[in-house]
């Protein structure tokens, strides 16, 4: 998700348009037509391909479409995937009375430099904010001699000093120089910018002289979008605050536009009442005005969607502790879900960049079916990326000229990936030409080409353990209280040999794994926050006096939900508290619901800080305890939506068999069989070593494993002599 | 005598032979968990050196205590091979003594804490990290005493000692270290943080023996130990010529003053390779200085700066170790300025440490262009502020400042960055919300980096506006030598401070001190140094240089030493194509390195005129190393 520009493990470039029909004509068949009552579209837009899941909330019933991406312009992707799907489903656009989507348009914005030249201005003496950055270099012991740094997304030359300054307490210093600022910003505004950011030291106390800033940049030039850094990130850090809110001017005009658009577009189509709402980072929804202000928010839109989609997948197979891995062409996406709830952090990364916006906690490898295998000469170590073949010329095996080996040849190799043209619609891969690209790396080594390209598999594997330690146990977790999702275009490949290293059982591959983030889309909750830094040591603070705060706080965060329709009786309110020991910089929010805070106060907040605080660090102080920031987070109501009613079958899998295979596991050819995925009834058992195909992707069942279909269509991956095997 | 290590089971490890691929999984999982040490310490410590600043390095080690990963080589030998005691299963030991462990540490602010691991009766490897602690106690706050002439005077001093003990805690101990400091309350949590840290490594250890067995899982860390030898072995071949006629490579740099008004130290050093062996031999180095100035440099840490720097230009992602040091041979003569004698002063080593990075490159420079780089910002340099506040609680502040990386075959020197790894700067808003300060500006300085094709990293100026009464300490370097360019590139700017009182009266001040008595309203203007230029400037394209001028980053006077003219905010092509032509014309300086004099003598004829500060005296040496050595 996180990677639109690249292919998805089995691209078909050439027989997209049949392969959608293909998928039509399957779910028209298998689906009853909908009846009346809300209907909730949900639509992801990758770099290949646009998903679409259509909801319908009375019967739970849902209806997928798959169309090409249209990159130049996204919208024009949706519209198509709109009215396919609403062919596919028999029903009028003007049905649909909900439209979620999931975008990485502020994502590409910021992956290609594409975003808009941005205007700064910064408190007099730190025009270089953005150059000095945190002074950090990457890299270890000599990682400067080879690092080059990046120019600012706001470049120096549109930068320019308000001699203004306030003091940590909000106080004023230095009164605003208003002409002087007004004769700067008419020269600024007129230089070719296409977005203001301004950013002042120590606003996040008091943002009096950023809005007047904003005031006057209005009058002189009214159709330049100005974002203020309080109202970005009301947070302390003045370099992470800046960047933050120049992302957001960054890549305000490209999303400002793809919204509009697409905005008017669904109304014309759909009528004036279709709501548009875009799925934020942190799994929150957000109204279309919301996203073109704040689309920094919206950076891990995409991925966000996909662990949306495992939660509603994992509440329909009743699992509540997930480690969600959602691998595409050139990079994987992990998360960790415990007790229904996706871990979220207030941190959000894009590449290099790095800003201060909540989002669902979602580690990125550089690592997917693309990557390139290569052995550096001196050290012949095996390494795999972060180099990737990209769509052009992409793996070997896709026959489009490329010759390196990929992820994707390794897999083609060893028989994960079938390469006969029957099966799984109308792939075109070459064994011939992985076994080529891998056979150069193979000599080198001095191995095999099968051992060659299991041990390619093998350290892609063991990247993604890395990631998913980082969301796991480096946070407290032990990866064997969790199952493990593999989605995307390459997860179901890799799901099980994952699971098998860190004991996560069972591996769930979700029906229709490649279209999992629109599932998310469709199935989230409108959510808002308000937050304020609030540095304060407890013991100087009353109960009633935080109580005061917050509920302040979540009045005003319950504003944008009423305004959207959500009546008072759907709210649900969670407050946060960031908080941690007196002298510490990080802070760990604790969450705690308004009738838990009003009965245990801020007693109740330290107990629970003091717990994580141990759970994560293995220790916990005799230290004061200081608030940073409070919080209140409030969600809609929560859908619950009916399944279609599915009979058990036995545990014959043979009637979706479609032929004999062999793959090549812990170091020999095995036999197995080859499967098709929509034969699978819940109760089926598929015996390892298989293969299981689909429209959209390809599910390796290892030797010595076993699938289980459930009762909502999830194949779980286990372990033989596991006991929950049998 | 070496310390005995006691293990209950007697069953020798056997070298299996790995497989090369579970051997690079091993490799991952070990860089996951060092990873995750730096994360769990980063979260959790209290001071801003660690906290923000990242002034701390983990380390894994094999159980014979060869770093298999980490940043500075193995703490370990000198500890292992110094220690008169046991080291048993639940032992950690903690030590700041540089003089007990051969430098691993090199002054007593590094708390070093080393924790054997040990698997089913056997050791199986070691987890050790270090930190720098605010304060240790000593004559000044911070305990970096620039006037130090005793290592007695920098705090207090521990010798290896078990903090831990089958697993326990030695309280009492603990106690004792912790009631002669300033700050008891940071350097408990930090030193918590450190023990979580050595604990996770602990735990990652055991999976991978859990998964890989003891038998792979040693065979494995030999195996990249191995790996990195041989990927040295062709890299020394590479970049180091053999001594031809006896000619050998030589660099020497300087260490300007001690702060007691005597200066430039030298360091230098020559290198040659004979066979595989690369010799790196620093005898032409001067004798320990009386004051804090000395950098006990341990010989390994030394080997892995020179790997370190040469393997990032041809395998980044390798998990850099301890496997090739059979393949270096350091030689530092005891009683030199870099192997001091006890109990010479230590605390304030940062410069001469700091300059370890210019010597490496002006010296590989000269085998191999690719490493060679100019002069960067190569120090740490200090800025301390304590006191009682209004309300008579105690405030103190310890900050590392960042300057410019040098111009370098791969481009431009990044403004006002670090060169130590992890390193990053203090939030202003968080220093203004915590400290009785304000920070005014806090910018980069134009035209302070050297002119090159690429250019030097600039400086930064950093105004301290203090407002308590208190003291200040500086601990600074580069006032009088320069930062030198190489291959036609141009020295970079000398760092300068200035302190402005409020009744408008100024005064420079000098590189090293402490105690300077500060008064509300006050602001000390701390500039740093630039980096040093690569490559001749005129050869710059000359948009870039006006983009330069547009960004801040170089002035229009400025441009001129690239040949650019520029006027009205526009290139004046003629003019510039003239100007270029006649810089041509002038003669080449002589030599790779532009060091901005002709001689130390040289330097010090102007320094009064240039820097407003008497010209420090020539050293005078207590001891000639020969003679200690003959003693």
């Amino acid at each position: 998700m996180m990677n639109p520009a690249i292919p998805p493990i089995r691209p078909a470039w050439g027989s997209l348009q049949r392969r959608t029909k293909v998928a039509a004509a399957e779910s028209t068949t298998t689906m009853p037509k909908p009846g009346g009552g809300r209907l909730r579209l949900g639509v992801d837009v990758g770099g290949t391909f646009t998903d679409l899941l259509l909801l319908d909330e009375k019967n739970g019933r849902t209806y997928m479409a798959k169309v090409p991406s249209t990159p130049q312009d996204s919208s024009v992707g949706v519209l198509n995937g709109i009215e396919k799907i609403c062919r596919i489903a028999g029903i009028d656009p003007h049905d649909i009375t909900e439209v979620m989507h999931g975008t990485t348009v502020a994502t590409n914005t910021v992956l290609t430099s594409s975003g808009a030249l941005v205007g700064l201005v910064t408190t007099k003496g730190y025009r270089d904010i953005l150059q000095i950055a945190r002074s950090y270099v990457p890299g270890g012991l000599g990682g400067w001699v080879i690092w080059n740094k990046r120019p600012p997304l706001a470049p120096l030359e549109h930068t320019i000093e308000a001699n203004e300054r306030l003091d940590a307490k909000g106080a004023v210093l230095v009164p605003l120089d208003e002409d002087a600022i007004r004769r700067d910003l008419t020269v600024l505004l007129s230089s070719g910018i296409q977005a203001l950011t301004i950013a002042l030291f120590n606003s996040y106390v008091n943002d009096v002289h950023e809005r007047r800033i904003a005031e006057i940049a209005r009058e002189i030039a009214p159709h330049i979008p100005v974002s203020t850094s309080a109202a970005v990130m009301p947070e302390m850090y003045e370099y992470e605050r800046a960047e933050t809110t120049v992302v957001n001017s960054y890549v305000r005009p490209v999303v400002s536009k793809y919204v509009s658009n697409l905005q008017n577009e669904i109304q014309r189509r759909m009528g004036a009442d279709v709501n548009l709402r875009i799925l934020r980072s942190d799994g929150g929804l957000s109204s279309a005005q919301g996203a073109m202000d704040q689309p920094v928010n919206l950076l891990m839109s995409g991925p966000a969607g996909g662990v949306a989609g495992a939660l509603w997948i994992a509440k329909q197979g009743k699992l509540k502790n997930l480690l969600t891995f959602d691998m595409g062409g050139t990079s994987t996406d992990v998360a960790l879900i415990q007790n229904s709830i996706a871990r979220t952090r207030r941190e959000t990364r894009v590449g290099d960049v790095t800003v201060r916006a909540p989002s669902i906690d979602v580690r990125t490898v550089g690592a997917g079916g693309g990557s390139i295998a290569y052995i550096p000469a001196l050290t012949k170590a095996l390494r795999v990326g972060p180099q990737s073949a990209g769509a052009v010329p992409g793996p070997a095996a896709y026959k489009k000229g490329g010759e390196l080996p990929t992820v994707t040849d390794a897999n083609v190799v060893l028989g994960y990936l079938p390469s006969d043209a029957k099966l799984g619609g109308d792939m075109e891969i070459s064994r011939d030409l992985a076994a080529k690209a891998v056979g150069t790396i193979a000599e080198v080594l001095g191995k095999s080409i099968e051992d060659t390209a299991e041990g390619i598999v093998r350290i892609v594997n063991e990247n993604m353990v890395g990631a998913l330690r980082l969301v796991s146990v480096e946070q407290g977790y032990d990866p064997r209280d969790f199952a493990l999702i593999g989605f995307g275009g390459a997860g179901p490949l890799h799901a099980n040999a994952l699971a098998r290293i860190i004991k996560s059982w069972p591996a769930v591959i979700p029906p229709g794994p490649g279209v999992l983030c629109a599932y998310g889309d469709a199935t989230t909750r409108l959510r808002n926050e308000a937050s304020q830094t609030y540095v304060t040591l407890v013991r100087d603070v009353t109960d009633a006096e935080i109580a005061g705060r917050l509920e302040d706080l979540a009045a005003s965060a319950a504003k944008e939900l009423t305004a959207e329709g959500v009546s008072e009786k759907e709210q649900h309110v969670v407050y946060q508290v960031d908080i941690r020991y007196k002298g510490q910089g990080m802070k760990l929010t604790v969450d705690i619901g308004p009738a838990d805070f009003a009965a245990e106060g801020l007693a109740g907040v330290t107990t629970r800080f003091d717990a994580e605080h141990e759970q994560l660090f293995t220790f916990a102080l005799d230290a004061e305890h200081e608030l940073v920031g409070l919080r209140a987070v409030v969600q809609g109501a929560e859908k619950s939506f009916v399944n279609p009613e599915t009979s058990r079958d036995g545990p014959d899998s043979s009637a979706a068999r479609v032929q004999a295979t062999r793959i090549y596991a812990d170091g020999a050819w095995r036999d197995g069989h080859i499967y098709e995925r929509g034969k699978l009834r819940p109760g089926n058992r598929v015996a390892g070593p298989a293969i299981v195909v689909e429209m959209d992707s390809t599910t390796v069942i290892l030797p010595d494993h076993v699938g289980v279909i459930d009762d909502v269509g999830n194949i779980l991956i286990w372990p033989s002599d596991h006991k929950n095997a049998q | 005598m070496p310390a005995r290590i006691i293990e209950t089971s007697t069953v020798p490890f056997n070298r299996v032979a790995v497989d090369p691929i579970t051997l690079d999984i091993v490799e991952n999982a070990l860089r996951n968990a060092r990873n995750e040490m730096d994360a769990v310490l980063f979260r959790t410590a209290m001071s801003p050196g660690i906290r923000e600043q990242h002034d701390a390095f983990p380390m894994i080690a094999n159980h014979e205590g060869k770093m298999v990963v980490g940043q500075f080589g193995s703490f370990l030998y000198g500890f292992i091979a110094g220690y008169d005691g046991t080291i048993e299963d639940g032992d950690i030991f903690i030590t700041n003594d540089p003089y007990s462990c051969g430098g691993a540490v090199s002054h007593l602010n590094d708390w070093l804490l080393m924790m054997p691991i040990f698997h089913e009766g056997k050791l199986v490897s070691w987890a050790a990290m270090f930190g720098h602690m605010t304060d240790v106690g000593g004559k000044v706050p911070g305990s970096l005493p620039t006037d130090a002439k005793m290592i007695y005077e920098e705090g207090i001093i521990i010798p290896p000692t078990k903090i831990y003990r089958k697993a326990q805690l030695q309280g009492e101990i603990l106690n004792i270290l912790l009631h002669n400091t300033r700050m008891p309350e940071w350097n408990k949590s930090d030193f918590f943080a450190i023990i979580a840290a050595l604990r996770l490594a602990e735990r990652r250890v055991r999976e991978n023996i859990d998964r890989f067995g003891a038998d792979e899982y040693i065979s494995a860390m030999w195996d990249m130990l191995d790996r990195n030898r041989a990927a040295m072995s062709a890299i020394i071949q590479m970049i180091i010529p053999e001594a031809k006629d006896g000619k050998k490579a030589y660099f020497e740099d300087w260490i300007d003053d001690d702060g007691m008004g005597n200066g430039p130290y030298k360091i230098a050093c020559s290198l040659h390779r004979e066979g595989e062996i690369a010799y790196f031999d620093f005898s032409a180095s001067d004798p320990q200085s009386f004051s804090s100035i000395n950098f006990l440099l341990n010989e390994e840490m030394f080997k892995m700066f020179f790997g370190a720097f040469t393997i990032n230009l041809f395998d980044p992602q390798i998990l850099f170790n301890d496997g090739f040091y059979d393949l270096v041979d350091v030689h530092i003569p005891e009683g030199c300025i870099l192997k001091p004698k006890k109990p010479a002063a230590l605390s304030c080593r940062t410069h001469m440490l700091g300059r370890i990075f210019d010597l490496m490159g002006g010296l590989l420079g000269q085998g191999a262009p690719d490493a060679l780089n100019a002069a960067g910002f190569s120090d740490s340099p200090h800025f301390m502020y304590s006191g009682f506040n209004q309300e008579g609680e105690w405030y103190q502040l310890f900050q590392i400042g960042f300057g410019g990386v040098p111009g370098r075959p791969a481009g431009d020197g990044p403004d006002g960055h670090s060169m130590w790894p992890a390193f990053t700067n203090v939030p202003n808003e968080f220093l203004e919300a915590y400290f009785p300060l304000r920070i005014r500006e806090y910018s980069t300085i134009p035209d302070s980096g050297g002119a090159g094709l690429h250019r030097g990293g600039n400086g930064i100026v950093i105004a301290y506006e203090m407002t308590e009464r208190g003291e200040i300490s500086i601990h600074d370097d580069r006032w009088l030598t320069y930062p030198w360019g190489v291959n036609g590139g141009e020295p970079g700017l000398r760092s300068t401070k200035r302190l402005v009182r409020t009744d408008g009266t100024e005064e420079n001040i000098p590189s090293k001190c402490d105690r300077i008595e500060v008064n509300p309203g006050d602001i000390l203007y701390f500039n740093t140094w630039g980096g040093g230029g690569w490559g001749d400037p005129t050869e710059r394209d000359a948009e870039l240089v006006l983009l330069d001028v547009r960004r801040g980053q170089v002035t229009v006077e400025g441009a001129r030493r690239y040949g650019v003219v520029i006027s009205d905010s526009k290139l004046d092509a003629a003019a510039t194509e003239a100007l270029r032509t006649e810089m041509k014309a002038r003669p080449k300086p002589v030599g790779l390195f532009d060091r901005g004099f002709t001689s130390i003598e040289e330097l010090k004829s102007r320094c009064k005129a240039e820097t407003g500060f008497e010209a420090p005296r020539a050293p005078v040496f207590r001891n000639r190393p020969r003679l200690m050595a003959a003693e």
